[in-house]
């Protein structure tokens, strides 16, 4: 493991901190625009952006199921849920609570604490990709069904209970306790 | 490629998602800063798995727990929200107040 500075970059530190920039942006414009439907806009660019983080780090199969779940189930379960509330479609001035100056102090010491202990821990730590096979559906499914078969069930039962209480939730003429009228 | 970066980049999702969570009224909105928070902690669990070079590939496993765990939550989430915008045509969050402590008298409330 050699120790490169921070100042002596590789083009894939330039890529990775390119597509870091994008998601950052991103992920800032989610939490501040004043157009609700544009928040969730904002979220497909981040989320794609880490998706392309999770392909430099060789983490191929992890990539393209945030892409398909993601972009694709998450943020589209989101608009359905923003046309359902019926969101303002324009400019609205009242998403943020009046206290957000407390919301900024604890996510900047938050992320600062993080930063500066990350920072400090792994100063010299080289992430090395070049060699690096990508993790392909082979490869994860492999150790997935070897080492992590019984978590990959409780999650298909955890799965299954979420699937049936979405649907008891959202039945039409039920509001809870008075399932006896039918 | 340094490791600092991924594990920067996951912070800074972090400490977003948490300044969304409690800045936002909306509560689809506060699902999508949750979603940002998965993201963060998403990336440093594949960092480390890398930099580790772990034969039994666990932090891609949980990276992808964790999004199938974040799949059922938004689902069961949004359910949620929309019971409530059922009942009370309002998802803002700081005017559901049935259950907090009522204000007392002399009390500051």
């Amino acid at each position: 493991m050699s120790d490169r500075s921070l100042l002596s970059p590789t083009g894939l530190d330039v890529i990775f901190g390119l597509l870091g920039l994008v998601a950052i942006g991103s992920a800032l414009l989610v939490v501040t625009t004043r157009q609700i439907v544009h928040a969730a806009l904002w979220l497909v660019v981040s989320l794609g952006a880490v998706a392309g983080c999770f392909l430099l780090m060789t983490a191929e199969f992890v990539a393209w199921m945030q892409v398909l779940i993601y972009v694709g189930a998450v943020v589209v379960l989101l608009l359905f849920g923003l046309m359902l509330t019926r969101a303002p479609m324009g400019r609205s001035d009242d998403l943020n609570t009046t206290n957000w100056f407390v919301g900024l102090l604890v996510g900047t010491s938050a992320t600062s604490v993080l930063v500066v202990l990350l920072a400090d821990g792994f100063r010299n730590a080289m992430l090395d990709v070049r060699g690096a096979e990508p993790t392909t559906a082979a490869a994860l499914g492999e150790s997935m069904f070897r080492y992590w078969v019984l978590p990959f069930e409780a999650l298909s039962v955890l799965l299954l209970s979420a699937l049936v209480g979405a649907i008891v939730l959202s039945r039409a003429e039920s509001p809870v306790g008075t399932e006896a009228e039918d | 490629m340094h490791l600092v970066l991924p594990l920067v980049l996951s912070a800074a999702l972090f400490g977003i998602g948490i300044f969304g969570v409690l800045v936002r009224r909306n509560a689809i909105l506060i699902l999508m800063s949750v979603e940002l928070m998965l993201n963060g902690v998403n990336i440093s669990l594949i960092a480390f798995d890398v930099w580790l070079d772990d034969a039994t590939h666990a932090g891609q496993s949980l990276a992808v727990f964790v999004i199938t765990i974040a799949a059922a939550e938004i689902g069961l989430g949004l359910a949620i929200v929309l019971l409530v915008y059922r009942t009370r045509r309002s998802i803002a969050i700081d005017e559901l107040v049935d259950l907090r402590e009522q204000p007392q008298a002399g009390v500051r409330g």
